[in-house]
């Protein structure tokens, strides 16, 4: 399912004296079946653009586009949850909005507020629980009781228990620990791989947009500013620089090297493998030469 | 809506009222409020009206703000007022209409009664407007501090004060959080049946209530690692000073209240 | 050397009743110099928060003692003991009491009882120890993560201090944010030679510390400079640590057959030894 925003703008509190522009032309292509990220400074319109993509803010101006779907500043409130179905969104720490006796019918929540038997929806729930590393029996407990990272899985079982078409992830893995980070990252991948989930991740985190990313987008006060592959997004840092922004280690070690070898600026390393193969093949050229 | 609310609103500025000691805001608030019932003729309304004109002045609020959010409290006002014309049924009999008489008496009284209300609100709505509400709190706790002999917990109430206000923007955020997240798990408030939309509460209420419920306990931590230990032996760090810009509003005030006494009837 | 904590085997569980309970801090021991800086390192639920709990009296083990400053804690010296303290905590929502930045920075110094003249002197000079000396009547919705954090440093700092403890001050905030805080506590460090705990699950933030303890189901997995431990290598990743981005780097070129010294932390000193290496060939 494509996502497409088209001269889209989003003004808080609008004909207020306390308004404020959010977002402004903003253009975006979010092809199916692709995994994109989406980059910016605090501030930059990540998250106002993100509530866009499932309906939960309606633009000011534009269009928003989700498959056949068509959201403008006229969109009714219920033409919008059929939308909320088909697009699920994985909230910065998502443990907050658990709220049931058990984990069970926690995760059963969405599936059934979209219409799912509840057969289905128990079977749903109790394969995604699985399906998240969670131990046996966390089901039957309340979702409470459990660590601060069994919480986030149970929450994030709870939006793949929908079975949307598109996974909106926002910092999915902020406060958890290194390993814990690790594994819910190749959980996603894995879902985008076998299942061909187009997935949207909003992050901080450089290094998780080049190693997961195949389309990155841009953010800058409040407008897309780039669009691209991460070869070619992270291949100029002093342009990123400008937006208050990054570029992963892999890079800035990359081009470290590159200067003080006196080598010319390659393609960028994405993850930590590439870097070492990089290293390795420019070592097989021999480069004692310089 | 709640954009154009006067109620409770402080907007900042430095304005002569602004700068008074949140004391003698309140204090001047509290005499008013009890001097407004002195009136009794049209001189003595006359006066008040235009003293709560004066002090509006002195704030530099701007009056069509002001009016433009009272607009729910004017309707209150009117109704008021026309309770007043329709069943006071004293003096001259001014104009009839069917069964609709409205005698001089009622004009009157009905005309007194709106301006005593305006002139409440209008006061009370100053006061918040020029005065944070952190001010207010500080202030009340002074004010209150005689209470403590009679051990009131005027600072316990101060501080619960200060901290809710402190959590209000905080709260309001995570409440606005936590509704999107359900929104996009499908949850509906705002349709079906009464019931189902009562039920449609639950998924926002537990969430909320179990993070204010945390974050009461981190505070609470923090609070005590900081050695907090109750009121005592606490210094204060806001001071409250009383200059000559309070004294003169107080005079004002007493000038006005002795006015009154020999203009009302 | 001034000895500012000790802890000797020190044990706490939170269910005492239970005689099969787990003991969240097992057995723990080390101590802390004056002017040093400690990380505590262990991932989600090993018993570092526990552990710096104990060290500011909010519990008490059940086995052991916590020293401060020469005495064990007891109940009767903890709040003199701990207005020698100060202690940043993981959310930086929950721990901002004030209603402005300078409220929040005066709260510990009106708690115990500093007059009001010393008062606006300490604030100024603590929020000018963290940069924020430019934000005394801004409010905490209108504060980044990062901002936030480095408030509560300068409430900590306000009551000066002979140790500071992070208890994951940087785990909630975004890169920016993260740098910020690091910058800060760094400076510090260098100019006024703060004693500083820091319990972190980032390694990276580890690595500046002069000492790594690394907590494991409530024990104590290892202690050492960071070089000696991070020597560790995989011992730690299976214990759910992530080792620093110079020695995984090291650990795949080494797969490719490129050999650089093992226990090369820092980026800096990788890339030289692989400049090196590249022109003996």
């Amino acid at each position: 399912m494509d996502i497409a925003l088209e001269q889209v703008g989003y003004t808080y509190a609008a004909g207020t004296p306390f308004q404020k522009k959010a977002l402004f032309d903003v253009n975006v292509r979010i092809p199916s079946g692709s995994y994109s990220a989406i980059i910016g400074h605090t501030g930059s319109g990540k998250s106002t653009l993100l509530q866009h993509l499932n309906g939960l803010l309606k633009p000011t101006t534009g269009i928003v586009r989700i498959g056949d779907t068509q959201v403008t500043k006229e969109t009714k409130g219920k033409q919008l949850k059929p939308i909320r179905r088909k697009v699920g969104i994985v909230f910065q720490f998502p443990e907050h909005q658990l709220f049931e006796e058990t984990v069970l019918k926690d995760v059963m929540f969405g599936p059934l507020n979209f219409g799912v038997k509840e057969e289905e929806a128990k079977a749903r729930a109790l394969r995604w629980i699985e399906r998240l590393g969670l131990p046996e029996g966390t089901a039957e407990k309340s979702p409470f009781d459990l660590s601060g990272g069994q919480m986030r899985r149970v929450a994030i079982a709870g939006v793949l228990a929908m079975e949307p078409d598109v996974l909106v992830l926002d910092e999915p893995t902020a406060g958890l620990d290194p390993a814990g980070r690790k594994e819910i990252m190749d959980l996603f991948y894995e879902l985008h791989e076998q299942r061909d989930m187009t997935t949207i991740l909003v992050t901080h985190s450089m290094e998780d947009a080049a190693r997961y990313a195949d389309h990155m987008i841009v953010m800058h006060d409040g407008t897309d500013v780039l669009q691209g592959p991460p070869e070619e997004v992270f291949a100029d840092a002093e342009r990123l620089a400008r937006w208050r922004l990054g570029v992963p280690r892999t890079v800035s070690f990359q081009r470290l090297y590159e200067e003080g070898a006196g080598l010319p600026k390659g393609p960028p390393a994405l993850t930590e493998e590439q870097l070492a193969a990089y290293l390795a093949a420019d070592f097989a050229k021999g480069g004692g030469a310089s | 809506m709640m954009e154009k609310m006067v109620f409770g609103r402080y907007i900042p500025g430095d304005s002569f009222v602004h700068r008074l000691d949140p004391r003698s805001k309140l204090i001047f608030v509290f005499i008013f409020i009890a001097a407004v019932f002195l009136a009794n003729n049209t001189v003595s309304y006359a006066l008040l009206l235009a003293f709560t004109l004066f002090s509006i002045l002195a704030s530099k609020v701007r009056i069509g703000f002001l009016i433009g959010g009272l607009k729910p409290v004017m309707f209150l006002i009117a109704f008021t007022f026309l309770l007043h014309i329709f069943f006071t049924k004293e003096g001259d009999l001014l104009f009839q209409l069917g069964f609709l008489k409205i005698y001089e008496e009622g004009l009157r009284q009905g005309i007194y009664i709106s301006i005593r209300f305006l002139v409440l609100v209008l006061m009370t709505s100053l006061l918040t407007l020029t005065t944070s509400p952190i001010s207010i709190t500080d202030g009340l706790e002074v004010l209150l501090n005689p209470l403590k002999k009679v051990k009131f917990p005027v600072h316990e109430l101060a501080l619960m004060m200060s901290i809710s206000l402190r959590f209000i923007p905080t709260l309001m955020d995570e409440t606005d959080k936590i509704l999107k997240a359900q929104l996009a798990r499908g949850s509906d408030i705002s349709s079906g049946t009464m019931k189902e939309r009562i039920q449609a509460v639950v998924p926002l209420l537990v969430p909320l209530f179990v993070s204010a419920f945390k974050r009461a306990e981190d505070l609470a931590v923090a609070m005590e690692v900081r050695g907090y230990r109750g009121g005592e032996g606490r210094t204060r760090y806001r001071q409250l000073k009383w200059d000559w810009r309070d004294t003169t509003a107080l005079l004002i005030l007493l000038a006005v209240i002795v006015a009154l006494w020999f203009l009302r009837g | 050397m001034e000895r500012i904590l000790s802890l000797q085997d020190v044990r706490f569980t939170y269910t005492p009743d239970d005689p099969d309970g787990r003991y969240a801090v097992d057995g723990v021991s080390f101590d802390m110099q004056a002017g040093e800086w400690i990380a505590v390192v262990g991932h989600n639920g090993s018993g570092k928060s526990t552990l710096a709990r104990l060290m500011i009296g909010l519990l008490f083990p059940q086995e052991g003692t916590v020293g401060l400053f020469g005495d064990p804690l007891t109940e009767d010296n903890l709040w003199e003991k701990r207005s020698q303290m100060g202690m940043v905590f993981q959310n930086p929502d929950n721990q901002f009491v004030g209603a402005t930045v300078q409220d929040d920075v005066a709260f510990a110094l009106e708690n115990n009882g500093i007059p009001f003249e010393e008062m606006t002197l300490r604030v100024q000079g603590a929020l000018k120890q963290v940069k924020m000396d430019s934000f005394l009547d801004h409010e905490p919705q209108h504060l980044s993560g990062g901002q936030k954090q480095r408030v509560a440093i300068a409430g900590a700092l306000a009551l000066r201090p002979r140790l500071l403890i992070l208890d994951e001050a940087t785990s909630m905030l975004d890169p920016q944010g993260r740098e910020e805080v690091i910058r800060v506590i760094l400076d510090l460090r260098e100019r006024t030679g703060l004693s500083v705990i820091s319990i972190t699950h980032d390694l990276e933030e580890a690595l500046l510390a002069d000492r790594v303890v690394v907590m494991n189901g409530g024990r104590k997995f290892a202690e050492g400079t960071p070089q000696e431990v991070f020597l560790k290598g995989e011992a730690l990743t299976a214990l759910g640590l992530d080792l620093p981005f110079a020695m995984r780097l090291s650990s795949l070129l080494g797969e490719q057959g490129i050999h650089t010294e093992p226990g090369t932390m820092t980026e800096r000193k990788l890339v030289e030894q692989l400049w090196t290496l590249r022109s003996n060939r």
